[in-house]
């Protein structure tokens, strides 16, 4: 009987190798896959089984803190300042993915990172709170004025400071309640997310820097941009001839200015009124596309922004303009009443040219975040080089010490230094004298740009822009912002002043202290 | 001369005097203690960032019972393997400290029920001098074996939870009477095989496997009649495993394994409960919120645990239904990690090998086939379980000896424990003299 119950104790001993094989892989080599595994809410519910830092703001607003609970989780989140601030600092929620800065430093407001953890030698033995408080750039009171001013319209404003890339303000409306998809019962934030989710104004997106509009007029600062960098164009030549329609080469649909008006000018006198049919004619005639492209991605179109909120969304600028035809040595200016003393040498025709001549005015395929409005301001504010946008400027730890202070970087050079100022000087023009005269705020030195995306006929509507910038008078600009009002009633170049500069006006009223 | 002789050889003369294995265990017991002491002050620290008030008390208590297992072991049968009672022990110290970790209430229970185990395990031993007492009482204990198993049909007795019907009532007292019918049948097939066996080796006919297939049917009839999987498997192979090597006969391995192919086959056919066992065993993942939640929490517990372990008391083993019981590997691991789950693996492993060597050596029949069917029972038992746990065999709900939650299991598995002590000491008295 012996053998068998030696080959007995073989079979035992291969049966538990068997189990020892599976053990290794369960808890070793298959371990990642099984926690990252999407029904494996382990990873949620340790978070959620641990304090978070506070968020405040500049000015020392509380935007978020956790409160220990008795419920299915020992912590919840709460947000005091509700839908004011939750398309910047998002959310943490059990049932949905986290959004905001809950989700892009999720690890230091729980106190993860290693050098949070362990200061100093003294932190091996001690129990001590690793949670980041994190401070940010936004103002409450600046923000709150961006809210109060748009009011209940559909539209965003960006304030950002454009010596730093610190963001003041960032206002989605409509925006939504984050506390209730905290909520620690899970089916209530669940219902929350749905209900949010399907609703057709979707006022989860973070508009102000995840989708992308019309830019309107407010993009022919980048085509002037364009036109002064080519170095045929400056602040006083040429004049573009006087002219109530641009037929562009080759043929295609006529460009017109609205509400039938004739203007020309120089470039300072068509930014002042937003002249349709003269930019049209410097993107496609004078420009190119070589230039145009050059100048929109030099703004930071076609690419990501790097800013610290979760999945911005990318500005637009088409890049393929078809075959290139001919170089045309035409110039208007001797035909149509022109600067006859200026040439714009020799131009590349392409077959959409037509279409590059509706992107020169921010129309056709061109699309842009207000974010992105708020930072081709920033950057001519601050002599053509455009920072880094962010919104947290400091990791505070419990005990009131640094554990890092968030720099400014440069993000770009989006034109030369002389460029921007002639610029800049000529949004001054267009504020005190143009179409942005309902930005002017009294012993502030202010410029401006209008835009009126014109997105329907049948009623008549539009998205009303405003970017500009403000600051004390002698000194460089502070403040640099846009501001969009989606969809608005009516379709005029003086929509954008109309309605969209009001708000940037209280928000730089807010942001200077005049009331 | 023989006077002279006993005098120089001093105390191994006589093994009953010869209390060196006893020393062994002794130094065993105070290393178990430590860890368990030390695990239950560690699962209290992670759980409530205190050392329990109680980490006294528990300590004595425990030393308390250590102490009465080696003194009985000490008294009554010492010559004993070393091993097994430290192991067993260590085994069950684990299993409360993870219990208390996730239920007080049940962690109070358990208490009561090791402190009964242990009288059990004492009277064992005091009521059974000689393990061969049992022999003759063969038919009987095939009766009791029997009775018990089919007690939870009786109506008035059995009780129905959680969808199987393994409890009997009798008075306040609720328990499942297959804990104790495994170690009768047992003993019966031991008894039994020690006189077919020599008829069975030297012949075979078609009628001689007939207790295979009694055995077959009392198993199935088990698994359709009380929904009990896991101790209709055990049955089963306890069963075929003693008569395979009483008959040293391997067409015994081959029918038994055919007639397990067959009632798995038919019982996938027939029964809905046993489908889906194989559903979730096969993709656990398909339904991971309903059938297969169980075995997906106790993975990512598992994975969670990795190679060290969260801590005792950090992890979250308590989203695992059934935790106490039939998942408790799971929790040992995610808590303890790959170090502890693979030292649980080798503990049984010990307890196995401790076991087997018994039957080797043994050199009475009944003793060995005896030896043999305990042996049997614990190790498969413990397979089942980590095996269903860990996805290499269908889950089956059975208890894992020594370690999981439950009184009727810790009670039978310390008379299990007793018996193999008991059947250690006779053998080595034996080599001995």
């Amino acid at each position: 009987m012996n053998p068998r119950i030696r080959r007995l104790g073989i079979a035992f001993v291969l049966l538990y190798m068997l189990l020892f094989a599976q053990l290794n892989r369960v808890q070793f080599f298959g371990a990642e896959r099984l926690q990252e595994d999407v029904n494996n809410t382990r990873g949620l519910i340790r978070e959620f089984g641990r304090p978070r830092g506070p968020i405040v703001t500049a000015d020392g607003v509380l935007l978020a803190r956790s409160l220990p609970s008795d419920g299915s989780v020992d912590f919840v989140r709460e947000y005091p300042e509700g839908d004011l601030y939750a398309h910047i600092v998002g959310y943490q929620s059990l049932n949905v993915a986290a959004t905001g800065l809950e989700r892009v430093y999720n690890d230091e407001l729980a106190g993860l990172p290693v050098e949070q953890q362990f200061t100093s030698l003294g932190d091996l033995f001690a129990d001590r709170d690793t949670t980041a408080t994190l401070r940010l750039s936004i103002r409450h009171d600046v923000q709150t004025a961006a809210r109060d001013a748009l009011g209940e319209r559909r539209g965003s404003v960006v304030a950002l400071d454009p010596r730093t890339g610190e963001i003041i303000a960032l206002w989605t409306y409509p925006s939504f309640d984050p506390n209730r998809l905290a909520d620690p019962d899970g089916s209530a934030a669940n219902a929350a997310h749905d209900e949010l989710q399907s609703d057709p104004a979707d006022p989860l997106l973070a508009k102000a820097y995840r989708e992308i509009f019309f830019p309107g007029s407010t993009f022919k600062l980048v085509t002037a941009a364009a036109g002064i960098e080519s170095g045929l164009i400056d602040a006083i030549g040429p004049v573009f001839a006087e002219r109530e329609v641009y037929d562009p080469i080759p043929a295609g649909a006529p460009i017109r200015n609205f509400g039938g008006s004739t203007c020309g000018g120089d470039l300072v006198e068509i930014l002042r009124v937003s002249c349709n049919v003269a930019f049209a004619e410097m993107g496609a005639e004078w420009v190119g596309p070589e230039g145009m492209v050059n100048a929109a991605e030099s703004f930071g179109f076609n690419t990501t922004p790097n800013i610290d909120l979760p999945s911005p969304a990318t500005s637009r600028f088409p890049v393929e303009f078809g075959e290139r035809l001919a170089d045309v040595d035409f110039y208007r200016g001797f035909e149509e009443g022109g600067d006859p003393s200026r040439s714009n040498g020799s131009v590349p025709i392409h077959e959409d040219s037509a279409r590059l001549a509706q992107t020169a005015i921010g129309q056709n395929d061109v699309a842009a975040t207000p974010l992105q409005m708020a930072l081709v301001a920033a950057a001519i504010a601050n002599g053509g080089v455009m920072m880094t946008p962010h919104v947290v400027v400091e990791l505070v730890a419990a005990d009131g010490s640094l554990y890092e202070t968030i720099g400014s970087e440069i993000s770009r050079i989006a034109m030369r230094t002389s460029t921007a100022n002639t610029l800049a000087d000529a949004m001054r023009v267009v504020a005190n004298e143009g179409t942005a005269r309902n930005l002017l705020v009294e012993g502030l030195d202010i410029g401006g740009k209008t835009g009126t995306a014109q997105i329907g006929t049948e009623p008549p509507k539009s998205h009303a822009w405003i970017v500009g910038f403000a600051g004390l008078p002698g000194e460089e600009p502070s403040l640099a912002f846009a501001v969009i009002v989606e969809a608005t009633e009516g379709a005029s170049e003086q929509t954008g002043g109309r309605v969209a500069a009001p708000i940037a006006r209280s928000v730089v009223e807010a942001f200077f202290g005049i009331s | 001369m023989t006077v002279t002789g006993s005098a120089i050889e001093g105390v191994n003369a006589n093994p009953l005097r010869d209390f060196r294995p006893r020393r062994v265990e002794a130094g065993l017991l105070v290393m178990v203690a430590a860890t368990v002491g030390a695990a239950y002050g560690l699962a209290s620290f992670g759980t409530s960032e205190a050392i329990p008030a109680d980490l006294g008390p528990f300590l004595l208590w425990m030393f308390g019972l250590g102490l009465v297992v080696h003194l009985a072991v000490r008294r009554w049968a010492s010559a004993a393997d070393p091993v097994l009672v430290p192991v067993a022990l260590l085994l069950n110290g684990l299993g409360y400290v993870v219990i208390t970790r996730l239920d007080g209430g049940l962690a109070a229970l358990q208490s009561t029920w090791t402190a009964v185990g242990v009288g059990g395990f004492v009277a064992t031993l005091l009521v059974l001098p000689r393990a061969r007492i049992l022999e003759s009482y063969r038919y009987l204990l095939g009766l009791v074996g029997l009775g018990l198993l089919m007690l939870p049909l009786v109506p008035g007795f059995g009780r129905e939870i959680n969808g199987a019907r393994i409890w009997a009532s009798v008075g306040p007292i609720n328990f499942q009477p297959g804990e104790f019918a495994k170690l009768a049948l047992a003993a019966f097939f031991a008894a039994y095989l020690v006189d077919s066996r020599e008829l069975l080796r030297t012949r075979l006919e078609l009628r001689d496997l007939a207790p295979i297939g009694a055995a077959w049917a009392i198993s199935l009839g088990v698994m359709v009649l009380e929904r009990d999987l896991g101790s209709s498997l055990l049955f089963f192979a306890l069963f075929v495993v003693v008569l395979w090597v009483a008959s040293e006969r391997w067409i015994v391995l081959a029918f038994g394994g055919g007639l397990f192919v067959v009632g798995a086959l038919l019982s996938w056919q027939l029964f809905d409960h046993v489908q889906t066992r194989v559903d979730i065993w096969l993709d656990p993942f398909a339904d991971p919120k309903g059938d297969g939640y169980q075995i997906v929490e106790a993975s990512f517990a598992l994975a969670d645990g990795g190679l060290s372990g969260t801590g005792l008391g950090h992890g979250e083993p308590g989203r695992i239904p059934f935790v106490e019981t039939d998942f408790i590997f799971a929790a040992i691991g995610e808590e303890l990690g790959m170090a502890g789950s693979a030292a649980v693996l080798m503990a049984f492993l010990i307890l196995v090998g401790s076991g087997l060597r018994i039957a080797l050596r043994a050199s009475r029949i009944f003793d060995k086939l005896f030896a043999l069917g305990l042996t049997t029972l614990v190790g498969v038992q413990a397979f089942v379980i980590i095996g269903g746990v860990l996805r290499v065999v269908p889950l089956t709900g059975i208890t894992l000896p020594f370690v999981s939650y439950g009184g009727s299991s810790l009670v039978a598995n310390y008379a299990l424990l007793a018996l193999l002590v008991r059947l250690s000491h006779e053998q080595r008295t034996a080599e001995m003299t």
